[in-house]
């Protein structure tokens, strides 16, 4: 089974036990982002929460009720061996068995493109929660175009760390694309931060072409409530 | 089975160490019986706190009984969670009080059918009613009640154990913190009542089972339950086990004998374990025991829905499924997961990676004991739970 989270985050297992309580400031810089967009006492779902870093931070230092699904057996153990409520699970299956609007908040962060049916999940993310942030890494970013032009060959890089043959990221997208997926399921984008490769925020308007050029990873708040009236 | 031979139940109606309730209000059961009154015998391990919050109710499985820390007091074997309980153990005493109860029906002091029929001055047999997992929890809930606890900090057992943990949160929700399923399934499936079937025949079809009377009349159908006991240990243990442990192995012996004596080790050792077992367990509380883990089916209680059985603030569940084990496989514990995550319950669901079969929650299992031990010490933080000795 493809360890999603392993591939895409920088510790897994049991050598990052540690990263389960971390400082604030050993989050990493993406999860802090996506940590401050968390109310305090929020019902929150992580899905690929990978150790539970974000999680077991939320837990102690915004006091939410925290859940988390994983796909590696070694990143669920070190969940719960750490008292965190974590469950083995797939995104593309096991998130359909939760009722509309379990969680204020559901984060799926590096994870979407790993996923075998990403539009499914989406809209299973905003159905789910009254809010969804979703992060990944955008194929549009220039040194991959270049990369691919240039060389001829799948990128690889700090985000995308695998070759082609190995890679658990089977379904990767643009900025672009994500953009128009949400505008086809019907889910408003209330907010978009684009991310270069350290996790440093820059914002441009997720629309316009720069952000697709400029941006290494792309994450979006989608609202879970518009999700009824989809087009 | 003429290789293994066994005495009489050696104990009848012997005192057992431990402790004992005598409810004397009848209960109601499943089966429309009012029952009693009845004996409930249990051990305890730790102490009860001033606030009575920190009781954990241990749930035995099939065979196993009240004897969790310490030696068996008919086999001397070591009890059965000796590996969990201890003072700074998974089940740490100096923190919890441990309390487990041999359930109704069984044959180590808890009013079973090997005991008296006040009514008729013999032994129940078969007039012993039928019970089922509901039924244990009720006469565990009684003791509880009696012991003064409100809210049981944690209910937790394996494989049977499981059934009467998962039964304790869909009856009786508020009244638990955190409840861990191992090995577990909300209802018994057709290849595991197949099993039992098995099972049971075996003990009826011994001619000293003599209708179920055999205490009355002197005899012990030894035969039957080893026979019973040896199939359903099969079911315990996995492939890869059995294959690491005795491959095709002799016994004793440099070639095969061209009999039907022991020859494989694995054969040997399956008779070592039936003829074991029949010095402690009743053949009648085998086959009671066998049929209330084949009527569970938590969702049939309700319309045929999970989700349904578990109404109400559900306690923090910690779902423990093992990948080699085959008679409670982790697709049983998933569909568990997702009725639970239907009613947005506080889950957390660990398949372990071991070889060693549906026994592995009874065995060394380092990563049991982990998952184990973090739960709990994460729902004991969340309760405000201190050690006794810090």
């Amino acid at each position: 089974m493809a360890d999603r989270s392993a591939a895409l985050r920088f510790g897994t297992g049991a050598d990052a036990l540690s990263m389960a309580t971390p400082a604030p400031g050993d989050l990493r810089r993406d999860l802090r982002l996506i940590a401050e967009m968390i109310e305090p006492g929020a019902r929150v779902l992580d899905i690929g929460c990978g150790d539970g870093a974000l999680l077991a931070y939320l837990a102690r230092e915004k006091a939410v009720d925290a859940r988390g699904m994983e796909l590696s057996q070694s990143g669920v153990n070190a969940c719960v061996r750490h008292g965190l409520s974590v469950i083995q699970g797939d995104a593309d299956r096991d998130l359909d068995a939760f009722p509309a609007g379990a969680f204020d908040v559901v984060v799926l962060s590096q994870t979407l493109q790993a996923t075998r049916r990403p539009r499914h999940v989406v809209e299973a993310l905003v159905r789910i929660g009254n809010r969804a942030i979703v992060s990944f890494p955008n194929f549009g970013f220039w040194r991959i175009r270049l990369s691919l032009l240039w060389r001829g060959r799948m990128p690889v890089s700090e985000l995308l760390s695998n070759s082609w043959y190995e890679t658990p990221n089977i379904h990767l997208c643009t900025i672009r694309d994500f953009v128009r997926l949400c505008d086809e399921i019907g889910t408003k984008i209330e907010r978009s931060v684009t991310l270069d490769r350290h996790g440093r925020p820059f914002s441009l308007d997720p629309r316009g072409g720069l952000a697709n050029l400029l941006a290494e990873q792309g994450m979006f708040v989608l609202s879970g409530k518009a999700a009824s009236v989809r087009s | 089975m003429s290789t293994v031979t066994a005495p009489l139940l050696k104990h009848p109606g012997k005192e057992w160490p431990g402790h004992t309730l005598v409810v004397s209000e009848p209960l109601r059961l499943d089966c429309g019986i009012d029952f009693g009154p009845f004996t409930i015998a249990y051990q305890t391990y730790g102490r009860l706190n001033a606030e009575r919050s920190n009781a954990v109710l241990i749930c035995h499985a099939l065979s196993g009984d009240q004897y969790v820390a310490e030696p068996h007091p008919i086999t001397g074997a070591a009890g059965w969670w000796t590996t969990l309980v201890g003072p700074g153990g998974v089940l740490d005493t100096d923190r919890y009080f441990l309390i487990c109860a041999n359930v109704l029906g069984g044959c180590m002091g808890t009013t079973g059918p090997k005991d008296v029929n006040p009514a008729a001055g013999e032994p129940w047999a078969l007039n012993f009613p039928v019970i089922t997992i509901r039924d244990m929890v009720r006469a565990q809930k009684l003791l509880i009640e009696h012991l003064g606890i409100e809210q049981l900090f944690c209910v937790i057992g394996g494989s049977m154990g499981a059934m009467q943990v998962l039964q304790w949160a869909s009856s009786y929700p508020e009244s638990v913190v955190a409840a861990v399923p191992i090995a577990g399934s909300a209802r018994h499936s057709a290849q595991n009542i197949a099993f039992h079937e098995v099972g049971r025949q075996a003990i009826i079809a011994d001619p000293d089972w003599c209708g179920g009377r055999y205490l009355s009349l002197g005899r012990n159908p030894a035969g039957g339950l080893a026979v019973a006991r040896m199939a359903a240990h099969i079911t315990y243990l996995s492939e890869a086990a059995l294959h690491r442990k005795f491959g095709r192995n002799l016994q004793d012996r440099n070639a095969v004998t061209y009999g039907f004596d022991a020859d494989f080790q694995v054969e040997s050792y399956l008779r070592h374990q039936g003829s074991t077992f029949v010095d402690r367990f009743d053949a009648n509380s085998y086959l009671y025991i066998t049929r209330a883990m084949d009527y569970f089916d938590l969702a049939a209680e309700h319309g045929g829905s999970l989700p349904a059985a578990f109404p109400g603030t559900q306690p923090r569940f910690c779902i423990i499924s093992f990948t080699s084990d085959w008679l409670f496989p982790t697709s049983e514990s998933r569909a568990l997961v997702h009725a639970l995550n239907a009613v947005a319950a506080n889950v957390s669901f660990v398949e372990i990676e071991t070889d060693k079969g549906h026994d592995a929650f009874l065995l060394h299992e380092p990563e049991l004991f982990a998952t184990l031990r973090g739960f709990l010490t994460g729902c004991a933080e969340h309760r405000g739970l201190t050690r006794f000795w810090a």
